[in-house]
């Protein structure tokens, strides 16, 4: 029998939720790459680390591993203090150039 | 029991205790006017019904009657959205509060007095006041008004400094208790009566005083209540909305202190337990098993709503640097300085 | 039972993320990528993970996303605009997820041994989380917590006006 329809009739098969991870990954990166707003792609960075922290968990969830949700905590501690970071630099930016729009910001030159 | 009968009693538990819980506020209401009044020397609402008491209906009647007045210039999705979180998250937190006794059972282990008995029920509160600051922060930004946003950006800026001490007041009961499940930190409180609780017994007294002023920052009540003071920012954050939008922040405010005083009361007050411990003994009829530990958390409950009333008709408010100051320079640390006390004192017990 | 509680919080999580690109408006793809969190919290719990899926509604849903919020209302950009820069990443950037989709999505559906969850197993308790937290990576906690201590001195130093060392100094 297929293994997914094994898995299927178990409960969920952790490839589904693996699957979701790519996803919003792959969604994050579209968003980094067309968005036009600095807060926007910024955010579009968050959502790839949290598809990332998905992962973390159902590896850690197949092996029954405690290290893999340690590492999640990890990862929303760096996260929170690059957020933290990464706005004082969009608010700096914002007061030199009174704009948020990615493609007037791509110069050194003022 | 089966998935579905285990849904439609939760149904109804959840019902139950929606329906109390806004009639409690409704009712809180009427408590602080009364007690105010009398702190001010005159009676509160008492020509409406006796004593009053069909106040908070008449309220109630007017605000759905009121004119629903919106302004042109809002940011539609968010002026509606703004309340709706707010009170949403106000009722939401009442789902993992254990309001009596767990030793009476329905059939199939159903535990009849608390909605939802998680594991991480403490942090469950914890992160839905956390989601508890959007509807304010986004009430003020959409109202496309400027006192408005300055009084929603005091108010957010405010409520995360001071989440901050009222979650590491908590860890003190924590350690104490060595669980974050609500309803085993009450049991580990009911050993002896009023001498084990948290407050006395377990020498949580600087962390109740913390979490006491803590709360009273997080609910936007007084001394702390600069967010929606009329003489300083003609009603802050909401401003701009009227009849019943304004009344679900309102009742989102009281909600939110009936809550705050839900988790007082499990915390350090020891919950459902009787201060007697075990000199009175339990009666053997199951009605009164049942009944007795909700009327001595009601009555702690009711307790802690009358210090935050009395000390709202008392003191005069904070400004808002001494309010930032005070949180993170006093409350921060002392909490913190709390749960190293606690640890060594458990450690070397 | 959990497949059906799956699916639901899964689409909530692929609408929001969705919604994210589609807004113009920053506020909106702000409020979408709570969305987002919170199903993602509502996931951790099916996959056994309570106290994560409470720190992830704590820290990520109720700190750090209230921080983007700030930003936006302090900020006030406004809306996007389509410019040239933005034709040419969109010619770019889809081709290039596509590929990487497709990668990703091949490697996860080859994985041998996988298996399901179910409803009942493996929860993991707060206390086997902090065993291993607290003995053997004492270490990258405390470095963590430096990390944070670091962050909140740069980014006071970095969003601070620049004429307030004029009025500190004195």
């Amino acid at each position: 029998m297929n293994p997914f329809v094994q898995a299927l009739q178990q409960g969920v098969p952790l490839s589904l939720y693996l699957l979701l991870s790519a996803v919003l990954f792959a969604l994050g990166v579209v968003g980094f790459l067309i968005k036009r707003n600095l807060i926007t792609v910024f955010m579009s960075i968050e959502l790839m680390l949290n598809a990332v922290n998905l992962s973390f968990v159902t590896f850690a969830h197949q092996w029954h591993a405690v290290k893999g949700q340690i590492f999640v905590f990890f990862v929303m501690m760096v996260a929170a203090a690059e957020a933290a970071v990464g706005l004082a630099i969009i608010i700096a930016v914002f007061r030199a150039r009174a704009t948020l729009a990615v493609d007037r910001i791509d110069l050194m030159k003022l | 029991m089966t998935i579905l009968q285990f849904f439609l009693w939760s149904l109804i538990k959840v019902i139950v205790v929606t329906v109390v819980m806004l009639l409690s506020v409704a009712y809180t209401v009427l408590l602080e006017r009364k007690l105010v009044g009398r702190i001010q020397n005159r009676w509160g609402p008492s020509r409406v019904g006796p004593f009053g008491l069909l106040q908070p209906l008449v309220d109630g009647a007017k605000s759905f009657l009121k004119e629903d007045i919106i302004p042109s210039g809002v940011y539609r999705p968010l002026y509606l959205l703004a309340p709706i979180i707010a009170l949403s998250c106000a009722l939401i937190s009442i789902a993992v509060v254990p309001f009596g006794a767990p030793s009476v059972t329905g059939p199939g282990n159903f535990v009849f007095f608390q909605i939802s008995d998680v594991n991480i029920g403490l942090l469950v509160i914890l992160g839905i006041t956390s989601i508890g600051v959007y509807g304010i922060a986004l009430a003020g930004w959409s109202s496309n008004n400027k006192y408005s946003l300055l009084g929603s950006l005091r108010s957010s800026a405010q409520l995360i400094s001071y989440e901050l001490a009222l979650g590491l007041s908590l860890v003190g009961v924590v350690l104490r208790a060595g669980s974050l499940n609500l309803r085993e930190i009450v049991e580990s409180q009911s050993r002896h009566g009023i001498v084990t609780w948290n407050l006395f017994g377990g020498f949580q007294f600087v962390a109740f005083f913390i979490y006491l002023m803590a709360a009273y920052a997080e609910t936007n009540r007084s001394p702390f209540d600069l967010p929606e003071a009329e003489s300083e920012l003609t009603a802050g954050y909401h401003t701009e909305y009227s009849s019943m939008k304004f009344a679900m922040f309102f009742m989102a405010e009281y909600a939110n202190m009936i809550t705050v005083g839900c988790v007082a009361t499990m915390l350090f007050l020891g919950g459902w337990t009787s201060p007697f411990g075990n000199l009175i003994p339990m009666p053997q009829n199951i009605f009164f098993q049942a009944l007795l530990p909700i009327f001595w958390f009601v009555l702690k409950v009711l307790s802690f709503l009358f210090l935050y009333v009395w000390v709202r008709g008392t003191l005069p408010r904070f400004r808002y640097d001494q309010l930032m100051n005070f949180g993170w320079v006093y409350l921060m640390p002392l909490a913190i300085l709390n749960i190293l006390a606690t640890s060594l004192w458990l450690a070397y017990k | 039972m959990h497949l059906i509680v799956f699916l639901v919080f899964a689409a909530f999580c692929l609408t929001g993320a969705v919604n994210l690109l589609l807004q113009t408006h920053p506020i909106n793809s702000a409020l979408s990528l709570i969305v987002v969190m919170t199903s993602l919290a509502v996931l951790y719990l099916l996959l056994g993970a309570e106290f994560l899926a409470a720190a992830q509604v704590i820290v990520y849903a109720g700190a750090i996303m209230v921080l983007f919020t700030f930003v936006v209302m302090l900020l006030n950009a406004g809306r996007e605009e389509r410019t040239r820069g933005s034709r040419s990443a969109m010619g770019v950037g889809f081709p290039a997820v596509v590929v990487l989709l497709a990668l990703t999505t091949t490697v996860v559906l080859h994985i041998q041994g996988l298996g399901a969850t179910a409803m009942q197993e493996g929860i993991t308790s707060t206390q086997e989380l902090s065993q291993v937290l607290f003995t053997k990576l004492l270490l990258p906690f405390e470095v963590t917590s430096v990390l944070i201590l670091i962050a909140i001195l740069g980014a006071v130093t970095l969003a601070r006006p620049a004429d307030a060392e004029k009025t500190v100094s004195k």
